[in-house]
């Protein structure tokens, strides 16, 4: 496989207007990823499957990351190539946070495999994917209206008996004026 | 009624046993378990393991676990129940005749268990059916199932009879229906029945902010 910043340079080569970024991991992982802007994900991503150095026929993996410090969230893609046993490259794609914006195109008409893990970050991220054949909740019920991993979800109020609080379960049942045994409460003081 | 117990013992000496009706009814009840075949998670392992053969739950007359409601009469909620499988809960209770009788095995099906802070589980299934006994741990060992058994078998021999004190399916007028929760926008609707559960009683006049005060 070739290093993260020939691939880069390969794809700026070939895919018109691509805007690619290296983004760094930490040196355990070791798997830096490209960034590339929303506008040419769905060229790139093809160009990666279809060109003879890279084939990535197989995307194994689809989540959402949500970074409310930067206002955006991102969707990770694995990708693999089977032919050529080789891989990951890990593709991402970012969308702002506000869910009327966020949006990002869908790969599934490029790998079939994305269709459910595109639905899932969906339905706990809130990103549309657009171009997506199906695109529902799959996890969550159809009537729910959340996005619950996103760090500003708010969990449903139902602290009213706490038989072992601790910490943020705690405070949420003091919030809601909840009932905890009086050893439980005893056993958060001493800590 | 009661049989003097020496009357008993010496009439049994001569090969002649004397039992109560209401005895006899409960005892070919209490041997003849049928619980309904359904797991939701990993506590489910563990029941398969009790009805199989190194922990033969069939010793105790529930071996038979039917897959359908309708012939069964014990439900083990074995697992986690999600907020979404939560209703389909209620229904399979809904549609098992009576007499019928719950288990709620392991944490995650009395409270939600290492998953009750999440958004996706429910805190426990007595909040919509009501339960007879409940397994704590994660998951309990055949042998706890097998416990929880026999101490419903014991609620089962218990059955009183008479007018008057009969459980409530001698009532041809009682509903044995419970109200299936509704998927709601952010949670279920609603998020517990309150006719059969609310918080627990010794602990109500306790809040939290009157404890801490208190300290
Ligand atoms: S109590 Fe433990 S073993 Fe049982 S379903 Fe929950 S997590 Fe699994």
């Amino acid at each position: 496989m070739e290093a993260i910043e020939k691939i880069k340079e390969v794809l700026v080569a070939s895919v018109q207007g691509a805007q690619i970024e290296i983004i760094a991991s930490t040196p355990a992982a070791a798997q830096p990823a490209l960034l590339v802007d929303r506008d040419h994900v769905a060229g790139v991503a093809r160009f990666l499957k279809e060109d003879d150095r890279f084939k990535m026929d197989f995307c194994s993996c689809v989540t959402g990351v949500d970074y409310p410090a930067l206002g955006v969230i991102e969707v990770v893609y694995h990708l693999y190539s089977v032919a050529l046993r080789q891989g990951p490259v890990v593709l991402k794609v970012r969308a702002p946070r506000d869910l009327q914006e966020c949006h990002v195109p869908s790969l599934t008409p490029v790998w079939r495999g994305c269709e459910f893990q595109e639905r899932e970050a969906y339905d706990l991220y809130g990103v549309k994917f657009t171009g997506h054949p199906d695109l529902r909740r799959i996890l969550m019920w159809d009537e729910f209206t959340d996005h619950p991993m996103r760090k500003d979800y708010v969990p449903p109020q139902d602290y009213e008996w706490e038989p072992t609080p601790h910490d943020a379960t705690l405070d949420r049942a003091k919030a809601a004026g909840g009932i905890v045994p009086p050893t439980a409460l005893e056993d958060a003081k001493k800590k | 009624m009661a049989i003097d117990p020496g009357l008993k013992s010496e009439l049994q000496k001569h090969g002649v046993f004397t039992i109560p009706f209401e005895e006899l009814y409960n005892w070919s009840r209490k041997s003849s378990i049928w619980p309904l075949q359904f797991g939701l998670a990993c506590c489910a392992i563990e029941m398969i393991a009790s009805a199989a053969s190194r922990y033969d739950l069939a010793r105790f007359g529930a071996e038979v676990f039917r897959a359908t409601p309708r012939q069964a009469d014990l439900m083990i909620v074995a697992g986690t129940v999600t907020k979404k499988m939560a209703p389909q809960v209620v229904r399979l209770w809904n549609q098992m005749p009576e007499p019928k009788y719950c288990i709620s095995m392991g944490a995650c099906a009395i409270s939600g268990g290492p998953f009750k802070d999440g958004y996706n589980v429910l805190k426990g299934i007595d909040r919509y059916i009501p339960v007879d006994v409940h397994i704590p741990g994660c998951p309990p060992r055949p042998e706890a199932l097998i416990h929880a058994i026999m101490t419903l078998q014991r609620k089962i021999a218990g059955t009183d009879l008479e007018a008057g004190r009969r459980p409530r399916w001698y009532d041809s007028s009682a509903t044995t229906d419970f109200p299936i929760p509704a998927f709601g926008e952010h949670d279920l609707v609603p998020p517990a029945n309150r006719e059969i559960w609310s918080p627990p009683k010794d602990y109500t006049d306790v809040t939290i902010a009157e404890v801490l005060k208190k300290s």
